[in-house]
């Protein structure tokens, strides 16, 4: 669909849901194309693309709202008689659709990765993958390399006209060991808009991995002081916390940070940011799904709870105002959601905490870790990559061995913050987080 | 390749035949299926697409009220959906099918909350081709209510290694976990050391402990004639009698294997490849009632209600809805939500009792490989496991 095209079928299904009773409508179109390489067992295994266009439709009829979506091309009549059907099953709407559209400049397309030719991806999968195996011959290696772009249109009865083009790069290089029984896994990667991903960065933290797992140690059912690397961080604990700080679960009663706005809830060194408008994060926006510009939202300033994100009808619930923290997909309708999370840097080096260590454990991956009782901020999970620390240094890797704790709770009590932040995928960018005392239980 | 704009055609087919050609290096050896020709009616037991909205949405409501109405639950959440799916497969080789779905899933939970302490209660709930379920949800509405407030003053789990009885229910995700995830080819057919593991009769269980994944087993979320390869649906006995004695193929995997397609290509929809996946997944049942499965557990945990699993294969992990200790052999306090997790090699060879019982959990949805939530149920009866590791969250 030419970009003209476009807006001329977006144009036709405002005014037909005008003309079907809407008081106010709006079109959310995306476009999208991807091309996914994948390696399995150190093999290349399937080229795949993937091209999926849509719109959805948001009305508001009666003061209620309605909503439909179709990848249908030239769905009008249809889309719009769906809308306006459920709308009087829809929630009351407390939310006017955004007329203007001052959002900052995102730099989030780069026009290089569209013209990425296969071959470099196959290359890049590639490399991730013999680098590993020069490490570990017997390791079987997935790889997963994509290059997608896509373009987002919002437009709506009240004059808001948004639109953007956005790419992403990603490779991820996923290895696993058998021994007997016994398996062993290790894995990282690397997201961008752009296309220089930082492939040497990916190599070394596997190969990390692997050095650190050549052993294997046991724990015994005990409280001990546990480090989560960013991997480790991102895994278990950003879930529960941003959870937290959705407007949403906090109008709702659903969050522990209700009542808690301005309080010093969390050690006083710990600052967390959600933040749209970095360049070239794949995270990043220069407005959210509803056409409201992005911004650096902070969540935790110095261990004080600082706001709360919000999409248009939560704000409207809680007399807030939208923090343009809308997302959503084509099928659904926006739903708050992180962008950028950034925890802050703290002082101390990783190698220093571990020194520091007489008995622990060191977290990369909690396997499980999103169930149980995460709005409350409970994680828990089996250690599917951690090492064991005796006397200051990494002794091996633990198995059958699962850790378990609060976030909100553990936060009051950061032993240290790491010095050394890194990105995990395209939107958690976070240091390593030591906690003084955890329960680890363990089959041993 | 998939894409929704038809006018692309050609340029599609051309993009599809150049990424064959790179990949190609090795040629793929499909296992035959017979060519079908077919078109497979929708059995209706009750439609919901014949029941007005207004309709659902009265009866939703009446289960909202019902949770709020217990004193101390706070919030709620009550998702509904049904889904109509019609899918055609045609392939070259003369295979032309047509089928159709309606998936009516849903979840409903309660959320109790003082000073600061959150709890929630929740259970997810699934038919295929079947409204039915949905209007007779007041009970578990009611119980959800009570139990959220009841969790808050419920202790934590003490951390540590315990015999575990799983209600049906839970073992059912068990066994998809633990188990059936191990038993898709996809992880064994180019990896020598996972084929050793995998060995055709090795000893996984004791003798009284049956495996079994089938599309052809009727009525349930993770039936269906045809797989997303036109292969006709079985049923594949997996464990038998302790002994690993089948497994899980697409055409891809069985012609690599020298095995026979099992009808286990799945792919979630035209935008994705199908993969080995498993459908309907269970646990025979066997000879021991449920008072003398806790009978002789002195200090045990009895784990109820599914709310989530994941497994590495050789380790799982999975989360009960709803757990109790059990004391000198009955059931004791009310904990707080628990997780079990193990190795899979000691936890099947460590279940040592099985019900006379059986129950299927539909309101799940399978991930792998980016395709989620793909339509599955498993099953069991009751069953008792030795040693579990227990996290106390």
């Amino acid at each position: 669909m030419q970009h003209g095209e476009g807006k001329v079928a977006i144009d036709r299904i405002l005014m037909a849901a005008r003309s079907a009773g809407a008081g106010q409508a709006e079109v959310f179109s995306v476009e999208t194309e991807e091309m996914p390489v994948r390696f399995e067992a150190n093999r290349l295994k399937e080229i795949n693309s993937r091209q999926t266009s849509g719109v959805a439709l948001r009305v508001i009829v009666d003061g209620r709202i309605g909503f439909a979506s179709s990848t249908k091309p030239g769905d009008v009549e249809e889309l719009v008689a769906a809308a306006v059907e459920t709308a009087p099953f829809g929630p009351e709407a407390h939310l006017d659709f955004p007329s203007d559209g001052q959002a900052p400049q995102v730099e989030v397309f780069d026009p290089a990765v569209e013209s990425l030719a296969v071959d470099e991806m196959i290359q890049a999968g590639q490399s991730l993958i013999d680098a590993v195996r020069r490490t570990e011959p017997e390791i079987l290696c997935d790889a997963f390399v994509r290059r997608g772009a896509s373009t987002v249109t919002i437009e709506n009865s009240n004059g808001g006209s948004f639109t953007y083009q956005g790419t992403g790069y990603s490779a991820w290089v996923h290895g696993t060991l058998i021994r007997g029984t016994d398996m062993l896994f290790v894995g990282d990667g690397d997201a961008s808009c752009r296309t220089e991903l930082d492939l040497k960065a990916v190599e070394a933290s596997v190969i990390s991995q692997l050095e650190n797992s050549r052993r294997t140690a046991e724990v015994k059912t005990a409280e001990m002081p546990v480090i989560f690397t960013p991997l480790g961080v991102a895994s278990a604990l950003i879930g529960p916390l941003a959870i937290a700080f959705s407007g949403r679960m906090v109008h709702q009663g659903q969050s522990p940070l209700v009542g808690q706005l301005g309080k010093e809830m969390y050690v006083a060194r710990l600052s967390v940011w959600d933040d749209a408008t970095l360049a070239y994060r794949p995270g990043s926006r220069p407005f959210d799904d509803e056409g409201v510009a992005s911004r650096r939202i902070p969540l935790i300033e110095k261990g004080v709870v600082r706001s709360f994100m919000y999409d248009l009808q939560t704000a409207g619930l809680a007399k807030a105002e939208s923090t343009g923290s809308a997302e959503r997909s084509l099928a659904a309708q926006p739903s708050i959601s992180t962008s950028c999370l950034l925890v802050d840097e703290g002082d101390v080096r990783f190698a220093e905490m571990v020194r520091g260590v007489k008995e622990g454990l060191v977290v990369e991956e909690l396997m499980g870790a999103g169930q149980g009782n995460v709005m409350g901020g409970d994680f828990s999970g089996n250690v599917l990559l951690g090492y064991k620390i005796e006397g200051g240094e990494i002794t091996g890797r633990v198995k059958d061995t699962m850790v378990a704790g609060n976030v909100h709770a553990a936060l009051k009590h950061v032993a240290a913050i790491g010095r050394e932040a890194r990105w995990i995928g395209g939107s958690v960018r976070t240091p390593a987080l030591m906690f003084e005392r955890l329960t680890v239980s363990s089959g041993h | 390749m998939s894409f929704n704009e038809p006018a692309d055609l050609r340029k599609r087919v051309e993009e599809a035949v150049a990424a064959a050609r790179h990949v190609g290096r090795e040629t793929s050896a499909l296992a035959q299926v017979e060519p079908v020709v077919d078109s497979v009616a929708l059995v209706l037991k009750n439609d919901p697409r014949t029941v007005p909205l207004a309709t659902k949405k009265e009866i939703l409501d009446r289960y909202n009220e019902t949770m709020l109405a217990v004193e101390g639950v706070t919030s709620t959440n009550i998702t509904y959906s049904d889904g109509h799916k019609r899918v055609t497969f045609a392939s070259s080789e003369g295979s032309f099918i047509e089928q159709e779905r309606i998936d009516v899933v849903s979840r409903l939970a309660a959320t109790a909350r003082r000073n600061g302490d959150m709890q929630q209660a929740s259970m997810s709930l699934g038919a295929l081709n079947d409204f039915s379920y949905i209007e007779t949800l007041d009970e578990t509405a009611k119980r959800l209510g009570e139990r959220a407030v009841e969790l808050l003053s419920a202790p934590y789990v003490k951390a540590g290694t315990y015999p575990v009885v799983l209600d049906p229910i839970l073992a059912g995700v068990f066994c998809h976990e633990a188990f059936g995830h191990l038993s898709e080819s996809d992880f064994v057919y180019e990896n020598e050391r996972m084929k050793e593991i995998m060995v055709l009769g090795r000893q996984f269980g004791q003798p009284h402990l049956n495996i079994v994944d089938g599309a052809a087993v009727p009525d349930l979320r993770g039936s269906f004639k045809y797989d997303d390869e036109g292969a006709p649906a079985r049923k594949t006995d997996l464990i038998r009698e302790g002994v690993l004695l089948g497994r899980l193929h697409s055409r891809e995997t069985a012609g690599k294997m020298g095995e026979k397609p099992t009808g286990n290509a799945r792919a979630l929809d035209y935008r994705f490849p199908p993969i080995v996946r498993m459908t309907n997944t269970y646990i025979e049942p066997g000879e021991t009632s449920f008072e003398d499965v806790i009978a002789d557990i002195e200090e045990g945990v009895y784990a109820r209600n599914w709310f989530g699993g994941t497994t590495s294969m050789e380790m799982f992990t999975f989360s009960a809805g709803e757990a109790y200790m059990i004391r000198n052999g009955k059931i004791a306090e009310l904990l707080r939500p628990v997780k079990l997790t193990g190795n899979l090699f000691t936890t099947l060879l460590n279940i040592d009792a099985l019900g006379n019982d059986m129950d299927f959990n539909q309101g799940g949805g399978c991930g792998k490989a980016g395709q989620m939530p793909l339509p599955v149920s498993n099953g069991s009866p009751h069953i008792r496991i030795r040693d579990v590791v227990v996290g106390e969250r």
